[in-house]
Protein backbone atom coordinates (compact mmCIF):
# COMPACT_ATOMS: atom_id res chain seq x y z
CA UNK A 1 0.00 0.00 0.00
CA UNK A 2 2.93 2.34 -0.53
CA UNK A 3 1.77 5.73 -1.68
CA UNK A 4 4.19 6.17 -4.53
CA UNK A 5 4.15 8.33 -7.59
CA UNK A 6 2.47 5.70 -9.75
CA UNK A 7 -0.65 7.70 -10.52
CA UNK A 8 0.79 11.11 -9.88
CA UNK A 9 1.86 13.56 -12.51
CA UNK A 10 4.96 15.00 -10.94
CA UNK A 11 7.47 12.90 -9.08
CA UNK A 12 8.33 15.61 -6.59
CA UNK A 13 4.76 15.65 -5.33
CA UNK A 14 5.09 12.10 -4.11
CA UNK A 15 4.40 11.89 -0.40
CA UNK A 16 6.22 9.57 1.93
CA UNK A 17 5.47 5.93 2.27
CA UNK A 18 2.30 5.21 4.17
CA UNK A 19 4.19 2.48 5.94
CA UNK A 20 5.67 5.07 8.25
CA UNK A 21 2.27 5.02 9.93
CA UNK A 22 2.36 1.25 10.30
CA UNK A 23 4.04 0.92 13.73
CA UNK A 24 1.58 3.34 15.33
CA UNK A 25 -1.27 1.65 13.54
CA UNK A 26 -0.12 -1.77 14.69
CA UNK A 27 0.01 -0.72 18.35
CA UNK A 28 -3.36 0.92 18.07
CA UNK A 29 -4.93 -2.02 16.31
CA UNK A 30 -3.63 -4.57 18.81
CA UNK A 31 -4.31 -2.66 22.02
CA UNK A 32 -7.32 -0.52 21.12
CA UNK A 33 -9.19 -1.77 18.06
CA UNK A 34 -8.95 -5.49 18.79
CA UNK A 35 -10.05 -4.92 22.43
CA UNK A 36 -12.86 -2.78 21.05
CA UNK A 37 -14.07 -5.76 19.08
CA UNK A 38 -13.18 -8.00 22.02
CA UNK A 39 -15.41 -6.17 24.43
CA UNK A 40 -18.36 -6.63 22.07
CA UNK A 41 -17.54 -10.34 21.76
CA UNK A 42 -17.10 -10.82 25.50
CA UNK A 43 -20.46 -9.24 26.16
CA UNK A 44 -22.02 -12.35 24.61
CA UNK A 45 -20.03 -14.72 26.80
CA UNK A 46 -19.81 -15.77 30.37
CA UNK A 47 -16.38 -15.49 31.96
CA UNK A 48 -15.22 -15.12 35.53
CA UNK A 49 -11.79 -13.82 34.56
CA UNK A 50 -9.98 -17.09 35.18
CA UNK A 51 -11.70 -20.13 33.70
CA UNK A 52 -12.80 -20.81 30.14
CA UNK A 53 -14.78 -18.23 28.21
CA UNK A 54 -18.16 -19.67 27.22
CA UNK A 55 -20.54 -18.27 24.63
CA UNK A 56 -23.79 -17.37 26.32
CA UNK A 57 -25.73 -15.39 23.79
CA UNK A 58 -27.72 -12.54 25.25
CA UNK A 59 -27.58 -13.68 28.88
CA UNK A 60 -25.19 -10.94 30.01
CA UNK A 61 -27.16 -8.32 28.17
CA UNK A 62 -30.37 -9.47 29.79
CA UNK A 63 -28.72 -9.34 33.20
CA UNK A 64 -27.28 -5.90 32.62
CA UNK A 65 -30.35 -4.37 31.05
CA UNK A 66 -32.74 -5.66 33.71
CA UNK A 67 -30.46 -4.80 36.64
CA UNK A 68 -31.71 -1.61 38.35
CA UNK A 69 -28.09 -0.86 39.33
CA UNK A 70 -27.29 -0.35 35.63
CA UNK A 71 -30.04 2.21 35.29
CA UNK A 72 -28.80 3.90 38.42
CA UNK A 73 -25.22 3.92 37.10
CA UNK A 74 -26.44 5.50 33.86
CA UNK A 75 -28.30 8.14 35.82
CA UNK A 76 -25.29 8.87 38.04
CA UNK A 77 -23.07 9.07 34.97
CA UNK A 78 -25.47 11.44 33.23
CA UNK A 79 -25.66 13.63 36.33
CA UNK A 80 -21.89 13.73 36.74
CA UNK A 81 -21.27 14.47 33.05
CA UNK A 82 -23.96 17.15 33.03
CA UNK A 83 -23.05 18.91 36.26
CA UNK A 84 -19.31 18.66 35.56
CA UNK A 85 -19.89 20.32 32.24
CA UNK A 86 -22.14 23.03 33.68
CA UNK A 87 -19.59 23.80 36.38
CA UNK A 88 -16.36 23.41 34.45
CA UNK A 89 -17.15 24.97 31.08
CA UNK A 90 -17.98 28.51 32.26
CA UNK A 91 -15.26 28.59 34.92
CA UNK A 92 -12.54 27.44 32.54
CA UNK A 93 -13.77 29.76 29.80
CA UNK A 94 -13.71 32.79 32.09
CA UNK A 95 -10.41 31.83 33.69
CA UNK A 96 -8.94 31.21 30.26
CA UNK A 97 -9.97 34.68 29.10
CA UNK A 98 -8.70 36.13 32.37
CA UNK A 99 -5.29 34.44 32.29
CA UNK A 100 -4.80 35.33 28.63
CA UNK A 101 -4.36 38.92 29.77
CA UNK A 102 -0.84 40.08 30.17
CA UNK A 103 -0.45 41.68 33.59
CA UNK A 104 2.29 40.23 35.71
CA UNK A 105 -0.01 39.31 38.59
CA UNK A 106 -2.11 37.18 36.30
CA UNK A 107 0.99 35.28 35.27
CA UNK A 108 1.78 34.76 38.94
CA UNK A 109 -1.75 33.51 39.62
CA UNK A 110 -1.55 31.20 36.64
CA UNK A 111 1.54 29.48 38.10
CA UNK A 112 -0.63 28.32 41.00
CA UNK A 113 -3.77 27.71 38.92
CA UNK A 114 -2.09 24.96 36.99
CA UNK A 115 -0.78 23.02 39.97
CA UNK A 116 -3.66 20.50 39.95
CA UNK A 117 -2.47 19.40 36.49
CA UNK A 118 0.45 17.73 38.22
CA UNK A 119 -1.48 15.67 40.73
CA UNK A 120 -2.69 12.17 40.04
CA UNK A 121 -6.38 11.52 40.58
CA UNK A 122 -5.46 9.17 43.40
CA UNK A 123 -3.55 11.96 45.12
CA UNK A 124 -6.39 14.43 44.60
CA UNK A 125 -8.93 11.98 45.95
CA UNK A 126 -6.87 11.18 49.04
CA UNK A 127 -6.25 14.87 49.69
CA UNK A 128 -9.94 15.73 49.49
CA UNK A 129 -10.92 12.76 51.57
CA UNK A 130 -8.79 14.14 54.36
CA UNK A 131 -9.88 17.71 53.76
CA UNK A 132 -13.57 16.82 53.88
CA UNK A 133 -13.26 14.71 57.00
CA UNK A 134 -16.06 15.79 59.35
CA UNK A 135 -13.73 15.65 62.37
CA UNK A 136 -10.33 16.77 61.19
CA UNK A 137 -10.91 18.62 57.91
CA UNK A 138 -11.83 22.00 56.58
CA UNK A 139 -15.16 22.36 58.40
CA UNK A 140 -13.94 22.02 61.96
CA UNK A 141 -10.82 23.93 60.99
CA UNK A 142 -12.62 27.01 59.82
CA UNK A 143 -15.30 26.64 62.50
CA UNK A 144 -18.06 27.32 59.99
CA UNK A 145 -21.05 25.19 61.04
CA UNK A 146 -22.28 24.96 57.45
CA UNK A 147 -19.00 23.34 56.44
CA UNK A 148 -19.12 20.71 59.16
CA UNK A 149 -20.85 17.97 57.19
CA UNK A 150 -20.25 14.36 56.47
CA UNK A 151 -19.60 15.35 52.86
CA UNK A 152 -18.75 11.91 51.57
CA UNK A 153 -21.15 9.97 53.76
CA UNK A 154 -24.28 11.88 52.85
CA UNK A 155 -25.85 10.47 49.72
CA UNK A 156 -27.58 13.77 48.93
CA UNK A 157 -24.35 15.75 49.05
CA UNK A 158 -21.75 13.34 47.76
CA UNK A 159 -22.53 13.75 44.06
CA UNK A 160 -21.92 17.47 44.25
CA UNK A 161 -18.73 16.93 46.19
CA UNK A 162 -17.58 14.61 43.41
CA UNK A 163 -18.48 17.21 40.78
CA UNK A 164 -16.56 19.83 42.74
CA UNK A 165 -13.45 17.69 43.09
CA UNK A 166 -13.57 16.82 39.39
CA UNK A 167 -13.75 20.53 38.62
CA UNK A 168 -10.86 21.22 40.96
CA UNK A 169 -8.72 18.75 39.09
CA UNK A 170 -9.76 19.39 35.50
CA UNK A 171 -10.65 23.10 35.27
CA UNK A 172 -6.93 24.00 35.09
CA UNK A 173 -6.46 21.87 31.99
CA UNK A 174 -9.43 23.41 30.20
CA UNK A 175 -8.38 26.87 31.35
CA UNK A 176 -5.14 26.21 29.54
CA UNK A 177 -6.96 25.28 26.35
CA UNK A 178 -9.07 28.44 26.50
CA UNK A 179 -6.07 30.58 27.32
CA UNK A 180 -4.41 29.36 24.14
CA UNK A 181 -7.58 29.94 22.16
CA UNK A 182 -7.99 33.50 23.40
CA UNK A 183 -4.39 34.33 22.60
CA UNK A 184 -5.02 33.45 18.98
CA UNK A 185 -7.82 35.97 18.57
CA UNK A 186 -6.47 38.88 16.51
CA UNK A 187 -6.00 41.99 18.66
CA UNK A 188 -7.27 44.13 15.82
CA UNK A 189 -10.81 42.87 16.46
CA UNK A 190 -10.75 44.30 19.96
CA UNK A 191 -9.19 47.53 18.77
CA UNK A 192 -11.95 47.96 16.23
CA UNK A 193 -14.60 47.21 18.85
CA UNK A 194 -12.94 49.69 21.17
CA UNK A 195 -13.20 52.38 18.54
CA UNK A 196 -16.86 51.53 18.05
CA UNK A 197 -17.33 52.01 21.78
CA UNK A 198 -18.11 48.43 22.69
CA UNK A 199 -17.74 47.66 26.37
CA UNK A 200 -16.07 44.66 27.90
CA UNK A 201 -19.20 42.56 28.06
CA UNK A 202 -20.09 43.29 24.44
CA UNK A 203 -16.55 42.51 23.37
CA UNK A 204 -16.74 39.22 25.22
CA UNK A 205 -20.10 38.28 23.71
CA UNK A 206 -19.49 39.52 20.19
CA UNK A 207 -15.80 38.79 19.67
CA UNK A 208 -14.37 36.40 22.23
CA UNK A 209 -17.18 33.85 22.28
CA UNK A 210 -17.66 33.49 18.50
CA UNK A 211 -13.91 33.39 17.94
CA UNK A 212 -13.59 30.64 20.51
CA UNK A 213 -16.19 28.44 18.84
CA UNK A 214 -13.81 25.65 17.92
CA UNK A 215 -11.94 25.90 21.18
CA UNK A 216 -15.25 25.46 22.97
CA UNK A 217 -16.01 22.36 20.91
CA UNK A 218 -12.60 20.85 21.58
CA UNK A 219 -12.74 21.54 25.27
CA UNK A 220 -16.32 20.30 25.56
CA UNK A 221 -15.56 17.11 23.70
CA UNK A 222 -12.56 16.38 25.87
CA UNK A 223 -14.62 17.26 28.94
CA UNK A 224 -17.54 15.00 28.11
CA UNK A 225 -15.57 12.03 26.80
CA UNK A 226 -13.14 12.52 29.69
CA UNK A 227 -15.89 12.49 32.28
CA UNK A 228 -17.19 9.22 30.86
CA UNK A 229 -13.83 7.75 31.79
CA UNK A 230 -13.66 9.18 35.33
CA UNK A 231 -12.71 6.26 37.37
CA UNK A 232 -9.64 6.74 39.54
CA UNK A 233 -10.89 9.85 41.28
CA UNK A 234 -14.27 8.44 42.26
CA UNK A 235 -12.90 4.97 42.96
CA UNK A 236 -10.50 6.37 45.56
CA UNK A 237 -12.73 9.18 46.85
CA UNK A 238 -16.01 7.35 47.45
CA UNK A 239 -15.66 3.84 46.03
CA UNK A 240 -19.03 4.50 44.41
CA UNK A 241 -20.84 5.02 47.68
CA UNK A 242 -22.49 5.64 49.94
CA UNK A 243 -24.78 2.97 48.61
CA UNK A 244 -24.79 3.38 44.86
CA UNK A 245 -24.93 7.16 44.89
CA UNK A 246 -21.65 7.80 43.03
CA UNK A 247 -21.32 4.49 41.22
CA UNK A 248 -21.01 5.75 37.69
CA UNK A 249 -20.73 3.53 34.63
CA UNK A 250 -16.93 2.94 34.43
CA UNK A 251 -16.82 2.17 38.14
CA UNK A 252 -19.85 -0.11 37.84
CA UNK A 253 -18.07 -1.88 34.99
CA UNK A 254 -14.91 -2.36 37.05
CA UNK A 255 -16.77 -3.62 40.11
CA UNK A 256 -18.92 -5.98 38.04
CA UNK A 257 -15.91 -7.40 36.21
CA UNK A 258 -13.12 -7.47 38.73
CA UNK A 259 -14.95 -7.64 42.06
CA UNK A 260 -18.08 -9.62 41.18
CA UNK A 261 -16.09 -11.61 38.56
CA UNK A 262 -18.76 -11.26 35.91
CA UNK A 263 -16.71 -10.22 32.88
CA UNK A 264 -19.58 -10.84 30.47
CA UNK A 265 -21.85 -8.32 32.16
CA UNK A 266 -18.93 -5.93 32.62
CA UNK A 267 -18.21 -6.13 28.89
CA UNK A 268 -21.82 -5.31 28.09
CA UNK A 269 -21.44 -2.24 30.31
CA UNK A 270 -18.23 -1.41 28.44
CA UNK A 271 -20.08 -1.54 25.14
CA UNK A 272 -22.75 0.80 26.51
CA UNK A 273 -20.01 3.18 27.63
CA UNK A 274 -18.38 3.17 24.20
CA UNK A 275 -21.69 3.78 22.42
CA UNK A 276 -22.53 6.70 24.70
CA UNK A 277 -19.05 8.21 24.33
CA UNK A 278 -19.08 7.97 20.58
CA UNK A 279 -22.62 9.31 20.38
CA UNK A 280 -21.85 12.32 22.54
CA UNK A 281 -18.64 13.09 20.68
CA UNK A 282 -20.38 12.94 17.31
CA UNK A 283 -23.20 15.10 18.63
CA UNK A 284 -20.76 17.74 19.82
CA UNK A 285 -18.96 17.72 16.49
CA UNK A 286 -22.27 18.05 14.67
CA UNK A 287 -23.27 21.00 16.83
CA UNK A 288 -20.00 22.63 15.87
CA UNK A 289 -20.85 22.70 12.17
CA UNK A 290 -19.15 21.03 9.26
CA UNK A 291 -17.12 23.78 7.70
CA UNK A 292 -13.85 22.48 9.06
CA UNK A 293 -12.04 19.34 8.17
CA UNK A 294 -12.07 16.39 10.52
CA UNK A 295 -8.70 16.77 12.10
CA UNK A 296 -9.30 20.33 13.08
CA UNK A 297 -12.73 19.55 14.40
CA UNK A 298 -11.31 17.03 16.77
CA UNK A 299 -8.35 18.93 17.91
CA UNK A 300 -8.85 22.60 17.29
CA UNK B 1 -7.51 44.86 40.93
CA UNK B 2 -6.29 44.61 37.39
CA UNK B 3 -3.60 47.23 37.64
CA UNK B 4 -2.97 48.98 34.40
CA UNK B 5 0.63 49.72 35.26
CA UNK B 6 1.78 48.37 31.94
CA UNK B 7 -0.38 50.77 30.02
CA UNK B 8 0.36 54.21 31.32
CA UNK B 9 -0.71 56.08 28.21
CA UNK B 10 -4.26 54.96 27.69
CA UNK B 11 -6.32 55.39 30.83
CA UNK B 12 -8.40 58.53 30.61
CA UNK B 13 -8.71 59.10 26.88
CA UNK B 14 -12.45 58.83 26.20
CA UNK B 15 -12.09 57.66 22.63
CA UNK B 16 -9.00 55.88 21.43
CA UNK B 17 -8.97 57.19 17.94
CA UNK B 18 -5.63 55.81 17.03
CA UNK B 19 -4.09 53.58 19.64
CA UNK B 20 -0.46 52.87 18.92
CA UNK B 21 -0.03 49.20 18.05
CA UNK B 22 0.98 47.30 21.14
CA UNK B 23 2.13 43.97 19.98
CA UNK B 24 2.79 42.19 23.21
CA UNK B 25 -0.03 43.37 25.40
CA UNK B 26 -3.13 42.33 23.63
CA UNK B 27 -5.56 43.77 26.12
CA UNK B 28 -4.00 47.15 25.46
CA UNK B 29 -7.33 48.57 24.47
CA UNK B 30 -8.89 47.92 27.85
CA UNK B 31 -8.99 50.94 30.05
CA UNK B 32 -10.95 50.03 33.14
CA UNK B 33 -9.70 47.40 35.54
CA UNK B 34 -11.50 44.11 35.17
CA UNK B 35 -13.00 43.93 38.65
CA UNK B 36 -15.16 40.79 38.34
CA UNK B 37 -12.34 39.01 36.54
CA UNK B 38 -9.87 39.94 39.23
CA UNK B 39 -12.20 38.92 42.06
CA UNK B 40 -13.05 35.64 40.39
CA UNK B 41 -9.39 35.02 39.74
CA UNK B 42 -8.42 35.45 43.37
CA UNK B 43 -11.39 33.38 44.51
CA UNK B 44 -10.37 30.51 42.28
CA UNK B 45 -6.84 30.83 43.58
CA UNK B 46 -8.17 30.21 47.09
CA UNK B 47 -10.08 27.17 45.85
CA UNK B 48 -6.91 25.77 44.30
CA UNK B 49 -4.47 26.60 47.05
CA UNK B 50 -6.46 25.76 50.19
CA UNK B 51 -6.47 21.97 49.70
CA UNK B 52 -2.80 21.98 48.76
CA UNK B 53 -1.97 24.03 51.84
CA UNK B 54 -3.96 21.63 54.03
CA UNK B 55 -2.16 18.59 52.63
CA UNK B 56 1.28 20.10 53.13
CA UNK B 57 0.78 21.34 56.69
CA UNK B 58 -0.95 18.14 57.77
CA UNK B 59 1.86 16.00 56.38
CA UNK B 60 4.21 17.84 58.74
CA UNK B 61 2.17 17.08 61.88
CA UNK B 62 2.62 14.16 64.20
CA UNK B 63 -0.36 12.07 65.23
CA UNK B 64 -0.94 13.94 68.48
CA UNK B 65 -0.69 17.30 66.75
CA UNK B 66 -3.10 16.12 64.07
CA UNK B 67 -5.79 15.20 66.54
CA UNK B 68 -5.25 18.08 68.92
CA UNK B 69 -4.72 21.22 66.88
CA UNK B 70 -6.85 23.25 64.52
CA UNK B 71 -6.54 21.47 61.15
CA UNK B 72 -5.99 24.73 59.28
CA UNK B 73 -3.12 25.95 61.42
CA UNK B 74 0.45 24.94 60.64
CA UNK B 75 2.04 22.57 63.15
CA UNK B 76 3.76 24.12 66.16
CA UNK B 77 6.55 21.58 65.85
CA UNK B 78 6.81 20.44 62.25
CA UNK B 79 8.18 16.94 61.85
CA UNK B 80 9.49 14.94 58.91
CA UNK B 81 8.73 11.62 60.58
CA UNK B 82 5.84 10.92 58.20
CA UNK B 83 8.13 11.36 55.23
CA UNK B 84 10.67 9.03 56.79
CA UNK B 85 7.96 6.41 57.30
CA UNK B 86 6.85 6.66 53.66
CA UNK B 87 10.39 6.53 52.33
CA UNK B 88 11.11 3.45 54.43
CA UNK B 89 8.09 1.75 52.87
CA UNK B 90 9.60 1.07 49.46
CA UNK B 91 8.76 4.46 48.07
CA UNK B 92 11.99 4.39 46.05
CA UNK B 93 10.96 1.20 44.28
CA UNK B 94 7.52 2.54 43.33
CA UNK B 95 9.17 5.71 42.14
CA UNK B 96 11.58 3.73 39.96
CA UNK B 97 8.71 1.64 38.57
CA UNK B 98 6.89 4.85 37.63
CA UNK B 99 10.01 6.16 35.91
CA UNK B 100 10.44 2.93 33.93
CA UNK B 101 6.79 2.79 32.88
CA UNK B 102 6.70 6.50 31.97
CA UNK B 103 9.89 6.49 29.89
CA UNK B 104 9.06 3.08 28.45
CA UNK B 105 5.76 4.47 27.23
CA UNK B 106 6.58 8.02 26.25
CA UNK B 107 9.66 7.37 24.11
CA UNK B 108 8.20 4.61 21.90
CA UNK B 109 4.87 6.44 21.70
CA UNK B 110 6.62 9.58 20.50
CA UNK B 111 8.66 7.62 18.00
CA UNK B 112 5.76 5.80 16.33
CA UNK B 113 3.39 8.78 16.56
CA UNK B 114 5.91 11.06 14.96
CA UNK B 115 6.38 8.74 11.99
CA UNK B 116 2.62 8.34 11.67
CA UNK B 117 2.05 12.10 11.80
CA UNK B 118 4.63 12.59 9.08
CA UNK B 119 2.96 9.98 6.89
CA UNK B 120 -0.47 11.51 7.51
CA UNK B 121 0.56 15.08 6.77
CA UNK B 122 2.83 14.44 3.81
CA UNK B 123 1.36 11.26 2.42
CA UNK B 124 -1.70 10.83 0.32
CA UNK B 125 -4.03 7.99 -0.42
CA UNK B 126 -6.63 5.83 1.17
CA UNK B 127 -4.40 3.98 3.60
CA UNK B 128 -3.15 7.19 5.18
CA UNK B 129 -6.60 8.77 5.36
CA UNK B 130 -8.06 5.67 6.84
CA UNK B 131 -5.34 5.50 9.48
CA UNK B 132 -5.88 9.14 10.37
CA UNK B 133 -9.63 8.66 10.73
CA UNK B 134 -9.08 5.63 12.92
CA UNK B 135 -6.90 7.64 15.30
CA UNK B 136 -9.45 10.47 15.36
CA UNK B 137 -12.12 7.98 16.27
CA UNK B 138 -9.89 6.80 19.09
CA UNK B 139 -10.07 10.30 20.55
CA UNK B 140 -13.85 10.21 20.70
CA UNK B 141 -14.15 6.82 22.37
CA UNK B 142 -13.58 6.22 26.08
CA UNK B 143 -10.91 3.61 25.44
CA UNK B 144 -10.85 2.54 29.06
CA UNK B 145 -14.05 0.64 28.32
CA UNK B 146 -11.82 -1.89 26.55
CA UNK B 147 -9.99 -2.80 29.75
CA UNK B 148 -11.47 -6.30 30.03
CA UNK B 149 -10.17 -7.61 26.68
CA UNK B 150 -6.85 -5.93 27.46
CA UNK B 151 -6.76 -7.79 30.75
CA UNK B 152 -7.50 -11.01 28.88
CA UNK B 153 -4.73 -10.37 26.33
CA UNK B 154 -2.17 -9.45 28.96
CA UNK B 155 -2.88 -12.56 31.03
CA UNK B 156 -2.80 -14.77 27.92
CA UNK B 157 0.54 -13.27 26.91
CA UNK B 158 1.84 -14.08 30.42
CA UNK B 159 2.58 -10.43 30.99
CA UNK B 160 0.26 -10.00 33.97
CA UNK B 161 1.98 -8.26 36.89
CA UNK B 162 4.91 -7.01 34.81
CA UNK B 163 5.82 -3.45 33.96
CA UNK B 164 5.52 -4.33 30.27
CA UNK B 165 1.82 -5.01 30.89
CA UNK B 166 1.45 -1.32 31.73
CA UNK B 167 3.70 -0.03 28.97
CA UNK B 168 2.18 -1.75 25.93
CA UNK B 169 -1.45 -0.58 26.23
CA UNK B 170 -0.29 2.83 27.45
CA UNK B 171 1.64 3.32 24.21
CA UNK B 172 -1.45 2.46 22.19
CA UNK B 173 -3.69 4.80 24.19
CA UNK B 174 -1.19 7.64 23.82
CA UNK B 175 -1.13 7.42 20.04
CA UNK B 176 -4.37 9.21 18.98
CA UNK B 177 -3.73 12.46 20.81
CA UNK B 178 -0.02 12.39 19.99
CA UNK B 179 -0.60 11.94 16.28
CA UNK B 180 -3.22 14.68 16.34
CA UNK B 181 -0.99 17.29 17.99
CA UNK B 182 2.08 16.36 15.96
CA UNK B 183 0.27 16.39 12.64
CA UNK B 184 -1.40 19.72 13.45
CA UNK B 185 2.05 21.20 13.95
CA UNK B 186 3.61 19.48 10.98
CA UNK B 187 1.05 20.93 8.60
CA UNK B 188 2.69 24.30 9.17
CA UNK B 189 6.08 23.19 7.86
CA UNK B 190 6.27 24.68 4.35
CA UNK B 191 6.00 22.08 1.64
CA UNK B 192 8.80 23.74 -0.34
CA UNK B 193 11.29 22.68 2.30
CA UNK B 194 10.37 19.05 1.83
CA UNK B 195 10.35 19.39 -1.92
CA UNK B 196 13.77 20.94 -2.08
CA UNK B 197 15.13 18.21 0.16
CA UNK B 198 13.48 15.69 -2.10
CA UNK B 199 15.17 17.25 -5.11
CA UNK B 200 18.46 16.95 -3.28
CA UNK B 201 17.79 13.24 -3.17
CA UNK B 202 16.85 12.88 0.47
CA UNK B 203 14.99 9.80 1.59
CA UNK B 204 11.79 10.01 3.65
CA UNK B 205 13.73 8.79 6.63
CA UNK B 206 16.29 11.60 6.32
CA UNK B 207 13.57 14.22 5.85
CA UNK B 208 11.78 12.90 8.88
CA UNK B 209 14.71 13.31 11.24
CA UNK B 210 16.61 16.19 9.65
CA UNK B 211 13.73 18.45 8.67
CA UNK B 212 10.41 17.48 10.25
CA UNK B 213 11.79 16.77 13.71
CA UNK B 214 13.71 20.05 14.17
CA UNK B 215 10.77 22.01 12.76
CA UNK B 216 8.27 20.47 15.15
CA UNK B 217 10.44 20.25 18.25
CA UNK B 218 7.99 22.27 20.42
CA UNK B 219 5.18 19.89 19.50
CA UNK B 220 7.33 16.86 20.23
CA UNK B 221 8.15 18.25 23.66
CA UNK B 222 4.46 19.04 24.26
CA UNK B 223 3.38 15.55 23.36
CA UNK B 224 6.13 14.06 25.47
CA UNK B 225 5.12 16.09 28.52
CA UNK B 226 1.41 15.44 28.05
CA UNK B 227 1.86 11.71 27.75
CA UNK B 228 4.34 11.61 30.60
CA UNK B 229 1.84 13.35 32.90
CA UNK B 230 -0.87 10.92 31.92
CA UNK B 231 1.19 7.79 32.30
CA UNK B 232 2.90 8.93 35.49
CA UNK B 233 -0.50 9.56 37.09
CA UNK B 234 -2.26 6.57 35.52
CA UNK B 235 -4.23 4.43 37.92
CA UNK B 236 -6.57 2.05 36.10
CA UNK B 237 -3.98 0.00 34.20
CA UNK B 238 -1.80 -0.54 37.28
CA UNK B 239 -4.87 -1.44 39.32
CA UNK B 240 -6.00 -4.08 36.86
CA UNK B 241 -2.79 -5.32 35.27
CA UNK B 242 -0.44 -5.53 38.24
CA UNK B 243 -0.72 -6.90 41.71
CA UNK B 244 2.54 -7.32 43.62
CA UNK B 245 4.54 -4.58 45.37
CA UNK B 246 7.40 -5.31 42.96
CA UNK B 247 5.42 -3.83 40.06
CA UNK B 248 3.57 -1.15 42.00
CA UNK B 249 3.68 2.39 40.59
CA UNK B 250 3.27 5.61 42.55
CA UNK B 251 -0.47 6.38 42.17
CA UNK B 252 -1.32 2.83 43.15
CA UNK B 253 1.11 3.01 46.06
CA UNK B 254 -0.83 6.01 47.37
CA UNK B 255 -3.97 3.96 47.38
CA UNK B 256 -2.46 0.89 49.02
CA UNK B 257 -0.68 3.14 51.48
CA UNK B 258 -3.99 4.69 52.38
CA UNK B 259 -5.28 1.22 53.14
CA UNK B 260 -2.27 0.23 55.24
CA UNK B 261 -2.01 3.45 57.22
CA UNK B 262 -5.66 4.44 57.27
CA UNK B 263 -5.43 5.78 60.80
CA UNK B 264 -2.25 7.75 60.14
CA UNK B 265 -3.64 10.50 57.91
CA UNK B 266 -0.54 12.73 58.16
CA UNK B 267 1.56 9.84 56.81
CA UNK B 268 -0.88 9.21 53.96
CA UNK B 269 -0.75 12.89 53.04
CA UNK B 270 3.05 12.82 53.23
CA UNK B 271 2.95 10.09 50.59
CA UNK B 272 0.75 12.34 48.46
CA UNK B 273 3.27 15.16 48.75
CA UNK B 274 6.19 12.85 47.98
CA UNK B 275 4.46 11.40 44.91
CA UNK B 276 3.78 14.90 43.59
CA UNK B 277 7.21 16.32 44.35
CA UNK B 278 9.02 14.96 41.25
CA UNK B 279 6.42 16.54 38.98
CA UNK B 280 6.54 19.77 40.94
CA UNK B 281 10.31 19.98 40.43
CA UNK B 282 9.79 19.34 36.75
CA UNK B 283 7.09 22.01 36.67
CA UNK B 284 9.34 24.58 38.29
CA UNK B 285 12.19 23.83 35.90
CA UNK B 286 10.14 23.57 32.70
CA UNK B 287 7.01 25.57 33.44
CA UNK B 288 7.19 27.90 30.47
CA UNK B 289 7.80 25.07 28.04
CA UNK B 290 5.11 22.92 29.61
CA UNK B 291 2.39 25.56 29.66
CA UNK B 292 3.09 27.08 26.26
CA UNK B 293 3.45 23.65 24.74
CA UNK B 294 0.17 22.37 26.14
CA UNK B 295 -1.60 25.60 25.21
CA UNK B 296 -0.43 25.48 21.62
CA UNK B 297 -0.93 21.74 21.38
CA UNK B 298 -4.63 21.90 22.11
CA UNK B 299 -5.59 25.28 20.73
CA UNK B 300 -4.15 25.02 17.28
Amino acid sequence: MTITSSNRRRVRDAGPSGWLAAPALAFFLVFAVVPLAGVVFLSFTSWDGLREIRLEGLASWTTVLTDPVTGNALLVTAKIVFFSFIVQAPISLLLGVFTAGSQKYRAALAVLYFLPLLLSSAAVAIAFKALLDPNFGLGPGLQVPLLIQDWLGNSDLVLFVVVFVIAWQFVPFHTLIYQGGVRQIPTSLYEAAEIDGAGRVRQFLNITLPQLKYTIITSSTLMVVGSLAYFDLIFVLTGGGPGYSTRLLPLHMYLTGFKANDMGAASALGVILIVIGLGLALLLQRLGGKNRNDSQLEGA
Amino acid sequence: MASTTQLPAAPEAPVLTHAAPRLNSRRAGRRRPNLPGGLGGWLWLAVIVLPIYYVVITSLKNQAGFFATNPMLPPAEPTLDNYRLVLENDFARYFLNSVVVTLGTVIPALFVSFMAAYAIVRGKGRFVNWTNNLFLLGLAIPLHATIIPIYWMITRAHLYDTLLALILPSIAFAIPVSVLILSNFMRDVPNELFESMRLDGCSDWAMLWRLALPMTKPAVITVGIYNALHVWNGFLFPLILTQSPATRVLPLSLWTFQGEFSVNIPAVLASVVLATLPLLVLYIVARRQLISGLTAGFSK
